[in-house]
C-alpha cells in the first residue's frame, strides 16, 4: 500500500510518500504506526506521540482502531492548522 | 436554480467582490451573502511573523471541503457556497481563506459561513508553518478550534 506523510512527520521521516508491505499481523491504523515506528531512528521520531498522530485512508479521517485491509493509500500528519 | 458551489485550493491571490457577484450575478433568490476572509498576521503573541507557508494534502483537502460544502448545503437552505484557500508562502496583510454562503436569508448564510470555517479549521489537511526572526516552526493545533467543530455535532 501506499503510505504518505505531511507536514512534520513528512520532515522527521525525510520522504513524502513510499510503498510499504506490512505483514498480515498489522491490522489497524495503531499496528501500523508501530511497525512504522520500528523502521528506524527518523520513523521512531515521527512517530514517538502516536496519540497526536492524524490519519486519514483514501482520502478520508479514520480513527486509530480502524482496520487497514484493503486500503490504497494511508496518510499520516499532525493535527490540521488550515482556514 | 440549483445552488451555484464553487471550491478551489490555490496559490494565486482572490478577488472577494468578483467572488460574491459570481454567487448573486444573474439570479433574484439571494437575499443574503455572507464573506469570511482569513488574514495572515504579522504578529503571533509578542513574536513577528515574516510569512507562513501552506502545506497541504490535495486530493483530499479537495474531498473534505466538497463534503463539508455538501453538509452545509443539506443543512441549511443556501443558493451557493464559495470555499478558496491558499497555498504556498503568504506574507501579512495577505488572505489565506475565503469562505463565502448566499442564501435567502441571512440567518442561514451566518450560520453555515461559521460552521464551514470552524469545519475547515480542524479538519481540512492543511499545515501552517510560521517563518519568524527566530527560525521556522510548524503551527500548533488548537484545542479550541477542534471544541469550535465538535458544537456543530452537538443537539
Amino acid at each position: 500500500m501506499k503510505v504518505k506523510y505531511f507536514a512534520w512527520v513528512r520532515e522527521r521521516i525525510g520522504k513524502a510518500e513510499e510503498t510499504v508491505e506490512p505483514p498480515d499481523s498489522v491490522r489497524t491504523v495503531d499496528d501500523l504506526i508501530a511497525w512504522l515506528a520500528k523502521r528506524g531512528e527518523a520513523y521512531g521520531h515521527a512517530f514517538e506521540t502516536p496519540k497526536v498522530i492524524r490519519a486519514a485512508i483514501d482520502h478520508a479521517h479514520v480513527k486509530p482502531d480502524t482496520m487497514i485491509a484493503g486500503a490504497r493509500e494511508i496518510a499520516f500528519f499532525p493535527p490540521m492548522t488550515g482556514g | 436554480m440549483t445552488a451555484n458551489v464553487t471550491i478551489r485550493i490555490q496559490e494565486a491571490d482572490f478577488d472577494i467582490g468578483r467572488e460574491i457577484s459570481a454567487l448573486t450575478n444573474g439570479r433574484t433568490d439571494v437575499g443574503a451573502v455572507v464573506s469570511f476572509s482569513g488574514i495572515c498576521r504579522g504578529v503571533e503573541g509578542s513574536e513577528a511573523i515574516a510569512a507562513l507557508t501552506l502545506e497541504h494534502y490535495p486530493e483530499m483537502a479537495e474531498a473534505e471541503i466538497a463534503r463539508h460544502a455538501e453538509t452545509a448545503m443539506s443543512r441549511w437552505p443556501l443558493t451557493g457556497v464559495t470555499v478558496i484557500h491558499r497555498v504556498g508562502r503568504i506574507t501579512p496583510g495577505e488572505n489565506i481563506v475565503l469562505v463565502l454562503t448566499a442564501s435567502q436569508h441571512r440567518q442561514a448564510a451566518f450560520q453555515a459561513a461559521e460552521f464551514l470555517m470552524d469545519y475547515l479549521k480542524a479538519n481540512a489537511p492543511f499545515w501552517k508553518r510560521e517563518e519568524k526572526p527566530t527560525g521556522t516552526s510548524w503551527v500548533d493545533a488548537r484545542h479550541h478550534d477542534d471544541d469550535a467543530a465538535a458544537r456543530w455535532t452537538k443537539s
